[in-house]
């Protein structure tokens, strides 16, 4: 029992030590000129619907909840926006080529029909982010429209 | 107090296991950026042995779906982003040489995808990443014969590159082999 007692002591210790490692913020006050939203005539129920269920991890301005502030879900948060990012920033979306759009609004679609995103530990939690079979639709047209317009 | 004490434990277990799965994901990148290297090897125009590799690596990827073979077809994709990498451009104008960046960014990102994912997911990326390629033999040329095959069953209408005239479907495999038509001759 008494090493439990040891155990418990060094564990919580080390939770709170893990609570001063900085994490790195995603946040941004501006929206810069090369946003999806800004660069296509997007409608408004896309662009709301966007935002709430993609723009967490892939624009440059994270909404976070309460519990970012605690470790180590502050680094499960941060590693998902990091690779988020990393396939696809809707912040700098009109930096990319016409190849490289077209090619990410194909993976897009692909990503949204095979109810792959958004991410279900995400929607776990954010159940507005959850895409119903409507809405999925009315996205999947608009991005199809756009990628041949391209 | 002892679900307190248990709750703390399993938190930091996690935060541990993250770390580690963060280390082990960077050794893997660095692993496949160490093969080829040979992207001073002198060259003409019409026959560029880096756009060759690119081409050797697309084909065996190629006959890896066609085999519905997942795996190996994930070993092309790791290959592919490596002779990518090494592609050479010098020899092109500066018009080509933009296009061609911006295909082997497109391409790299695929490969990419295709070395990591099931093989469903590999066949979505293996669609686009055939576009890039063949925008690539179209600027560089190649000293092979190949035949753009088209299957207008698969994702509304897809292409693929083949060395040999005969059909072999790769997003559909032996589930519709023979599914397609040559469109086109590349000389």
């Amino acid at each position: 029992m008494k090493i439990l007692k040891i155990i418990a002591i060094i564990l919580l210790v080390a939770f709170v030590g893990i609570q001063f490692i900085p994490t790195e913020r995603n946040q941004s006050d501006t929206v810069p000129p090369t946003d999806f939203m800004l660069v296509h005539n997007v409608p408004e129920t896309i662009q709301n619907k966007l935002q709430v269920s993609c723009y967490d991890c892939h624009s440059n301005n994270t909404q976070y909840p309460w519990y970012n502030k605690v470790q180590p879900a502050a680094w499960f948060l941060e590693d998902h926006i990091k690779e988020g990012k990393a396939e696809l920033n809707f912040s700098e979306w009109d930096s990319l080529s016409s190849r490289r759009k077209k090619s990410k609004l194909r993976s897009i679609v692909k990503q949204i029909e095979n109810g792959e995103m958004p991410l279900d530990s995400y929607t776990l939690i954010h159940k507005d982010a959850i895409l119903s079979k409507d809405e999925a639709e009315e996205i999947i047209g608009f991005i199809t429209q756009l990628k041949n317009s391209l | 107090m002892k679900n307190l004490k248990m709750s703390i434990a399993g938190m930091l277990l996690l935060a541990i296991s993250f770390t580690n799965a963060h280390a082990k994901e960077k050794m893997n990148h660095n692993q496949s950026d160490m093969k080829m290297n040979h992207s001073t090897m002198k060259m003409d125009k019409m026959n560029n042995p880096t756009a060759e590799a690119v081409l050797a690596d697309y084909f065996t990827m190629k006959d890896a779906l066609v085999g519905d073979d997942s795996k190996k077809a994930a070993q092309a994709g790791t290959k592919l982003m490596a002779s990518l990498k090494a592609f050479d451009m010098k020899s092109y104008s500066k018009e080509d040489q933009k296009e061609l960046a911006d295909i082997i960014e497109d391409a790299m990102e695929h490969a990419e995808h295709i070395s990591e994912s099931p093989i469903d997911h590999q066949r979505e990326h293996f669609k686009t990443l055939s576009k890039d390629i063949t925008d690539m033999v179209a600027i560089t040329g190649t000293k092979n014969t190949l035949y753009e095959q088209f299957c207008p069953m698969y994702d509304k209408g897809s292409a693929w590159l083949s060395t040999s005239k005969e059909v072999r479907n790769p997003y559909y495999g032996s589930g519709m082999l023979k599914c397609g038509k040559v469109q086109k001759t590349i000389q």
